[in-house]
């Protein structure tokens, strides 16, 4: 599905603040993985998901995406495989637009001069509806009015309309209430499960990243530290993957910040 | 003052509004739903207005006004890959086209910085002409106006609901989260710029033909005027549908060459149009804001009145 090889990015070579922030990352993911991703600040997780996306390209590599060499697209043609959800929920959806029109914009059916019919709308609301937040009778009002909650699972919604290859998740729970935080990974595992999405997830939580998916790995200054899947995985503590964060990086985990969801 | 005269220069100032909202509803769509401050808009309209009436000299009244669209995308299209393609600052791209254009107009114009337009054959003159005798004769600036006004409009509020045009709305909202997307900012902002180029130019080119001559100096101030004219409108319309927003920019227009005609009676020169406009501006622009900065500096103020009372015991 995904096939990162001996990726390699240097940020601002040739300075002083030089700093590699991918060191030969190499990442075959599976159809139908759910892969969580810990790892600390600066680690290399989200610049992995920049990589794959395309918001730079690789300094060395290449990037494999459904069997397709990828390492040259631009960002928007690779974007029609990958679904990309940030930690800012304000970041993925247009505030001064409808709802409606933000769903109708991310199911992107049609050429460009076409407009969305009753019969489009009407499924987009459906579809909006088994968030089971209120949204769907909501269509016609601003984004910009929702929760920061509401708006990350809109964005969540618009992200899949589109049945993307592959979903990136970037901590996209980190800036939410602890309840509301929960009711969107709910939401977030459900909508894999039931679309079968291949998926990467970034958190700091160490508990979630060990329940959910069906496969971890830990980065550290660009590598990719420890890959655990299976029984192995199964019978893991948090306290074995900060244990193995040690083991790994030869230093002590900052693990209040790690802990801290 | 008499009716009539009133009802005359209530007519004049409907015309030239309406010629003017063309580039107000360009702006609509460049400022408002693109979020881009197209500086070039000077340069554009004049250009319009210069191949419109260099192509109704040559004898094709009809083909003016498509010759002026064609002509005002293409100038659209130089500033969107300027600031899309060659990384420069989009006010910049702006002001680096109007000022080329400057020069493009003059060269089009054969040399000279005027035409005169006095027994051309234009769109005007043959409505006229065939309007002649009917009850409607006298009317046909308003006419042609009116119909250009409404056909963008109607084009604004149906293309803006299509695909492209949610994906220009989208990528004057959230920059962000269009450039993550599998929407191209690039392709959205140039498309948005080549159309609303094309509006600003047929502006010019209607104006300059109802005025049977056209200089240099035509558009000049043109960016502020519809401004100013756009956020009047955005008074009166707020946060409504897209086409009332348009509708809201053509009464904008009006309102501002309202205000204009007033003033010129209470022989205010006509030089001080400019001014006007971008006093109007700035107290559109900045009167929110400091409406918002209000109750802090009030606080500033009592903070300090406090503090002195303090001294004073």
């Amino acid at each position: 599905m995904l096939k990162l090889n001996h990726v390699k990015k240097t940020f601002h070579p040739g300075t002083s603040d030089a700093r590699v922030a991918l060191d030969d990352v190499t990442l075959h993911v599976r159809k139908g993985d759910f892969i969580s991703i810990i790892g600390a600040n600066g680690a290399g997780k989200s610049t992995l998901f920049n990589a794959v996306c395309g918001s730079f390209f690789v300094d060395e590599g290449s990037v494999l995406l459904d069997g397709q060499d990828v390492t040259m697209a631009p960002e928007h043609r690779r974007a029609k495989v990958i679904g990309r959800l940030f930690q800012d929920p304000m970041r993925g959806s247009a505030p001064a637009m409808s709802i409606e029109e933000n769903l109708v914009l991310a199911a992107g059916q049609g050429g460009w001069l076409s407009t969305a019919g009753k019969r489009e709308k009407q499924a987009l609301r459906e579809r909006l509806a088994l968030l089971d937040m209120g949204l769907e009778d909501r269509m016609k009002q601003p984004v910009g009015l929702l929760s920061g909650g509401q708006r990350q699972a809109l964005t969540l919604m618009m992200a899949t309309l589109s049945m993307p290859k592959i979903l990136l998740l970037d901590e996209h729970t980190a800036a939410l209430d602890p309840g509301t935080a929960e009711k969107v990974l709910e939401l977030t595992t459900r909508i894999v499960a039931e679309n079968k999405l291949t998926c990467l997830m970034i958190t700091h939580n160490m508990q979630s990243a060990l329940d959910l998916g069906n496969r971890t790995i830990m980065m550290d200054r660009g590598r990719i530290v420890f890959d655990t899947e299976g029984e192995a995985r199964a019978k893991l503590t948090v306290e074995d993957l900060l244990e193995k964060f040690r083991e790994a990086s030869g230093r002590k985990l900052d693990n209040d910040r790690m802990l801290l969801a | 003052m008499t009716f009539a005269t009133i009802l005359g220069l209530g007519q004049t100032a409907l015309e030239l509004a309406l010629f003017n909202a063309l580039t107000v509803l360009a702006l609509f769509l460049s400022y408002s739903m693109l979020n881009v401050c197209d500086l070039s808009t000077d340069g554009c309209f004049t250009l319009g207005a210069v191949v419109g009436a260099v192509t109704a000299i040559a004898g094709h009244p009809w083909l003016s006004l498509p010759a002026a669209m064609g002509a005002g995308m293409l100038s659209g299209l130089v500033t969107a890959v300027l600031q899309t393609r060659m990384g420069v600052n989009s006010l910049l791209a702006g002001i680096i086209v109007n000022t080329g254009l400057y020069s493009v107009n003059i060269w089009i114009m054969g040399g000279s910085s005027l035409l005169n337009m006095n027994k051309t054959q234009t769109v005007f003159t043959l409505l006229k002409g065939a309007l002649k005798g009917s009850p409607l004769g006298a009317q046909y600036s308003l006419i042609i106006g009116l119909i250009a006004v409404t056909a963008v409009i109607v084009f604004l509020a149906l293309f803006l609901r299509t695909r492209l045009g949610l994906a220009i709305r989208a990528t004057g909202d959230n920059p962000d989260m269009v450039r993550s997307s599998s929407i191209n900012p690039v392709f959205t902002t140039t498309v948005g710029l080549c159309i609303s180029n094309s509006f600003t130019a047929l502006s010019g080119c209607l104006l300059a033909q109802s005025q049977k001559s056209v200089d240099i100096n035509i558009g000049q101030g043109m960016v502020t005027v519809a401004l100013a004219s756009l956020l009047i409108g955005g008074v009166f319309m707020g946060r409504r549908s897209i086409p009332l927003r348009a509708v809201g920019a053509v009464i904008g227009a009006f309102v501002f060459r309202m205000v204009y005609t007033v003033a010129l009676r209470f022989n205010l020169p006509a030089f001080m149009l400019k001014l006007i406009s971008s006093i109007i501006v700035v107290i559109a622009i900045s009167g929110p804001y400091l409406k918002g900065q209000a109750p802090l500096m009030r606080r500033k103020l009592a903070a300090k009145l406090g503090k002195a009372g303090m001294k004073r015991c």
